[in-house]
């Protein structure tokens, strides 16, 4: 093996066998502290493979349950009355057909005098074949297509305490409530709430008097076709006859696809909360593993001496590293299949499927993975020092920390570290754009943190409060002494405390947004569906009643067929036009008047109030959506008013104030043109209290059944009760981040724990008091608590502020009293951690705990 | 008589605050292979440095390092680094050994780096010459002072070092141990036909070597050929 006199000896084999026996050897009197520092990625873990297998099982049930979510092979629809020529075909269809018309409208429970404003399904045939409907009494889903009996929404029978066999108003119908209705196909919770339904049977429809001309009505029908019969190849033979008669279709494939889609964007935003309740952990790994290897460079020294080569030494450190997050990725996994049994229990509202609870293999995987990678890659960051301690430590200790700039690698390791958190976020969003402002906010955060600490470490320093007396001068300078912790507890603590306090702020933002509109003397009822006929009775009414006239427009549905001469088929054709076709896609609501409101103004071009006989007819449009669809002043826009084609100019664009509760129009017509065409009258008004609100609704429902209320306190309280649904399922992801700010929090503290244990005990043994080392210990915590709490606060102060002003369009009116006690509890616990982990250095006598420590 | 280890010319410096410091100033000597050499001198002479250049633990401002023929200024660390695997063994005033290893697994390190086979007998059998066979599964910790630095005299000479270099390896000792680690020191050395380089400021170990070298100042003051006292009758 030796090489001769004068020559370098030959390369010693890389022995990876030797290298692994290392590891673990070095590892022996470690394992405990390695496992906690690790443990900080455990919940990240936990929550990302508790996301992946709800992913996986949710499009597992979705593939299953497909059928039952569309209840049929088939579903034609159209929102517009069915054109007789389509009329053979969609009775040609399937061995089974259903029909379904489905719309707004107001019931009214005559045991209590209770209205409300419901989605009403006429339904006749058999339908659901697939899944059933599923009701209390269970019968009741069938048989009431029998009699005149309806089913009737659980959210709704419980608001206006129903039983069934009492009766509920529809139109001009009093129907027997045959049952209560729990589950639809393919409704969600969720939907229930924002939308009830009411099932009646389609032959009474007519009696209602609710399907008169200009009602708004979806018609579906649904198929049911022979086993084996292919039904994605019909649509396809189909398709274009479909598309003339202007009716829309579903089949099972696509309404997979489309619930798959949606849950994905779902699955995908908290996959990326997880992802940054492990980026947390990850700098805990990181900060661990940084004291961790001040530990252990004598030992590194001497296997240097002994003729370890510098890589060797970082290997043998890489093994330990990859072991330990293997152990804490399987702990983290393992944590994360118990508690995907849960993730169903708090999405339940949001599911259209039942969800099974199975292990997913691959995502447990992906877990593991994912946890091996990031400890790896966090943990180079301070490992690779390792190869630069000098073999000459063994004969005294110099270890100096080589300067970022001065070791490429270290850049190299930054550079792969950003590189990941953009491809992993790439992966869950999908998007380059968003991924790289999810990187580069992510890197602005720990940046901001960064350097409030060092700002702190430098201000402790060059302010140095002289006159305090000894113990806080001492708790006050562990800020800036060397192993000092500040660094590493104000980026964990501040990002935790920005995260949680951003959470909150984005919660507050939307509820206010919705409340401000609200309040004082805005509107608060909307009566739709008014026909030109009733217009004059329904405002008397509402005079009788005391209550004010705000608005009353009349409404004319429409859609554009021509752009410049250019129809939906020849934007199809010519990519080069600048014409959207959404422009052609899209039922316009649209009004005509002489004058604007106090809601608009004109940006560019003229305002016509009143159309001339003979000249053009000049319409006026939002501009954002005249931007949007492509089109300028003076462009031609011809439009089809139900069956009769309008040529128009655009005249004028107008900026809108969307916020108030008003009518506000994208498209408005001068007078003098539509007043003739089909069209249904809106009305608004303001009721006081909800004695008033329900008195009046009860007058106008009895008296015009046809007509819709909404009733924006009503609105209010569902979109509290979403917003709430929604937040608790945003809080119990964030919980995996708050817990692991802790985690880390814990874990750092511990490690200051050794940094400061010799000091502490020296202290003791020169003749501090246990009061004395306790204060101490507690002022450094309540500065580095407090520093990092205030400023994760201020960064998530920042944060909201630019979402509200961006990304909500409002005004951010932060409550300080929940910011002020998140700071106090953050600071409280900092303190409380770092003083109970340092109760063995006051209880015990400083040489047992030198001792044991040693 | 071969040349294991020829020092010519060397210096090494420091900059320390804007200033130069010169802690070694060229200093000549080589040393034959076989013999036993101590470098003594007060502290702060630059005996440790001068330690640490010619094992090639670290490098020199100027000058030459040979060892076994090899000039070590010329080597990247890593290769130093197995220049100290195949040639050099270290014994150390703190000893130096793995906190996290047996005794065994102590004195098993550099021959499984080198990655030979059946090395556990033969350190066992260096254990049990230093007197420790009952002690092989003991951690450091669990050992004392003297058997701790036993410990790592078998570790010195598990891999059959050409030369071996002692930094004051009974600094941490008490006499009576210290003068039991000093004759197995002489005696292993005598046994391998080792060379030895010890740096000390122990004046009586260090008339026990063939030659001595005083440092003052980072510069050789006195280099005298002695007739060392025999260790044996120690």
């Amino acid at each position: 093996m030796q090489a001769p006199s004068g020559g370098v000896p030959a390369r010693m084999p890389l022995n990876f066998r030797w290298l692994v026996l290392m590891a673990i050897r070095d590892s022996r009197r470690n394992r405990s502290r390695l496992l906690l520092f690790i443990s900080s990625i455990i919940l990240g873990i936990a929550a990302l493979v508790a996301i992946y297998s709800f992913e996986h099982n949710l499009k597992q049930d979705i593939n299953n349950q497909a059928k039952s979510l569309l209840g049929a092979d088939l579903v034609i629809e159209t929102n517009k009355p069915v054109k007789e020529e389509a009329l053979p075909l969609l009775k040609s269809l399937g061995a089974e057909r259903s029909e379904e018309r489905s719309f707004a409208s107001m019931i009214y429970f005559p045991k209590n005098a209770g209205t409300r404003l419901v989605n009403i399904k006429a339904l006749e045939g058999t339908y659901p074949y697939y899944g059933k409907i599923e009701t209390t009494p269970a019968s009741a889903g069938s048989t009431f297509r029998d009699h005149k009996e309806a089913l009737v929404d659980k959210t709704l029978m419980l608001q206006f305490n129903a039983k069934v066999g009492d009766q509920v108003k529809v139109g001009e119908v009093l129907f027997r409530i045959a049952g209560v209705l729990n589950k639809a196909p393919g409704q969600t919770g969720f939907a229930s709430s924002v939308a009830p339904s009411v099932f009646i049977p389609l032959r009474y429809l007519q009696e209602t008097g609710l399907s008169q001309k200009g009602s708004r009505i979806t018609t579906n029908f649904y198929y049911q076709f022979e086993k084996g019969f292919n039904v994605e190849k019909l649509v396809k033979r189909i398709e274009p006859r479909l598309e003339k008669a202007e009716l829309d279709y579903e089949t099972v494939e696509s309404r997979k696809e489309n619930t798959g889609r949606s849950f994905e964007d779902l699955s995908r935003f908290l996959a990326l909360v997880g992802f940054i309740a492990l980026l947390l952990g990850c700098i805990g790994v990181a900060s661990a593993i940084h004291i961790y290897i001040r530990e252990k460079i004598n030992t590194v020294a001497v296997l240097r001496c002994l003729g370890v080569s510098s890589w060797q030494a970082l290997i043998i450190y890489l093994i330990q590293i990859v072991g330990i997050g293997f152990i804490g990725s399987v702990l983290g996994a393992a944590l994360g299949a118990l508690v995907q049994q849960f993730l169903p229990l708090v999405l339940k509202d949001f599911l259209p499927v039942e969800i099974t609870i199975a292990i997913s293999w691959p995502a447990i995987a992906q877990g593991i993975l994912l946890g091996v990678i990031i400890s790896l890659l966090f943990a180079l960051l301070p490992l690779i020092s390792v190869r630069n301690i000098s073999p000459l430590n063994t004969l005294r200790l110099s270890f100096e920390e080589t300067r970022l700039f001065k070791d490429p690698v270290k850049w190299l390791v930054y550079i792969l570290i950003l590189l990941f958190i953009f491809v992993f976020t790439f992966l869950q969003i999908g998007g380059w754009l968003q991924s790289l402002y999810f990187t580069l906010g992510v890197l602005t955060a720990f940046l901001v943190l960064a350097g409030m600490a060092y700002a702190l470490i430098w201000l402790a320093r060059r302010f140095f409060p002289s006159s305090w007396s000894y113990l806080w001068r001492q708790g006050f300078a562990n800020l800036f002494r060397p192993n000092n912790q500040t660094l590493i507890l104000v980026v964990s603590i501040g990002l935790g405390t920005a995260f949680i306090c951003t959470l909150f702020f984005v919660q507050g933002i939307l509820i206010n947004r919705v409340t401000l509109s609200s309040s004082g003397n805005q509107p608060n009822m909307v009566l739709f569906d008014i026909q030109s006929g009733q217009k004059d009775s329904v405002a008397r009414l509402t005079s009788q009643m005391n209550l004010p006239l705000l608005q009353q427009v009349p409404i004319v549905t429409m859609r554009m067929d021509e752009v410049n001469g250019k129809t939906l088929a020849d934007v199809n054709k010519d990519s080069t036009l600048k014409i959207s076709k959404r422009a052609f896609e899209r039922e316009f609501r649209v009004t005509y008047r002489d004058s604007l409101t106090a809601s608009e103004s004109i940006t560019e071009g003229k305002w016509y109030g009143t159309a001339e006989p003979g000249k053009p007819i000049y319409v006026s449009l939002e501009e954002g959506y005249g931007e949007r669809i492509g089109v300028k002043i003076g462009d031609k826009l011809k439009f089809n008013v139900q069956g009769a084609l309008v040529e128009t100019v655009v005249g004028s664009f107008r900026k809108v104030d969307w916020n108030r509760i008003q009518t506000n129009f994208l498209l408005i017509f001068p007078a003098g043109v539509l007043e003739d065409a089909p069209q249904f009258h809106v009305l608004i008004t303001r009721v006081g209290s909800n004695a008033e609100s329900a008195g009046f609704q009860q007058a106008v429902v009895k008296r015009f059944p046809n007509i819709s209320i909404i009733d924006l306190g009503l609105v209010l309280s569902v979109l509290d009760e979403i917003l709430s649904k929604i937040g608790f399922v945003i809080r119990f992801m964030a919980a995996f981040s708050i817990i692991t700010g802790v985690v880390v929090l814990i874990a750092s503290v511990l490690i200051s724990k050794f940094q400061r244990i010799r000091e502490s005990v020296l202290l003791r043994t020169l003749g501090a008091s246990r009061k004395q080392i306790l204060v101490i210990t507690a002022m450094e915590y309540f500065f580095l608590g407090s520093m990092a709490a205030a400023t994760g606060i201020l960064l998530s102060l920042a944060a909201s502020w630019a979402l509200a002003r961006f990304s909500f369009e409002t005004v951010f009116q932060p409550t300080l009293f929940p910011v002020i006690s998140l700071f106090v509890v953050i600071t409280v616990l900092t303190v409380l951690i770092g003083l109970f982990n340092s109760r063995s250095i006051l209880n015990k006598p400083p040489l047992e705990v030198l001792r044991n420590e040693a | 008589m071969e040349t294991i280890l020829n020092i010519q010319d060397l210096s090494k410096t420091y900059q320390s605050a804007g200033h130069t410091l010169t802690v070694l100033n060229n200093i000549n000597f080589a040393v034959e292979a076989g013999s036993t050499l101590s470098i003594v001198g007060p502290s702060g002479s630059g005996k440790t440095t001068l330690l640490g250049l010619c094992a090639g633990l670290d490098r020199s401002s100027s000058g030459l390092v040979e060892l076994n023929n090899i000039r070590l200024d010329n080597l990247t660390e890593d290769q130093r680094a197995q220049v100290r695997n195949q040639y050099v063994g270290f014994i150390f005033q703190n000893f130096q050994l793995l906190p996290t290893l047996t005794a065994l697994e102590n004195v098993m390190v550099p021959l499984e780096l080198r990655g030979e086979k059946s090395i556990r007998a033969r350190a066992l059998d260096l254990l049990d010459k230093v007197g420790l066979a009952d002690r092989v599964d003991h951690y450091p910790a669990q050992l004392s002072g003297g058997e701790q630095q036993r410990v790592s005299l078998a570790r010195a000479f598990s891999n059959q070092p050409k030369i071996l270099f002692a930094d004051e390896p009974t600094g941490n000792l008490d006499a009576e141990t210290s003068e039991k680690v000093v004759k197995l020191i002489f005696d292993l050395n005598r046994e391998a036909g080792t060379t030895l380089v010890l740096v000390t400021h122990d004046l009586d170990l260090a008339s026990k070597t063939q030659r001595i070298i005083r440092l003052k100042g980072g510069v050789v003051v006195s280099d005298e050929r002695t007739v060392p006292e025999s260790v044996n009758q120690i």
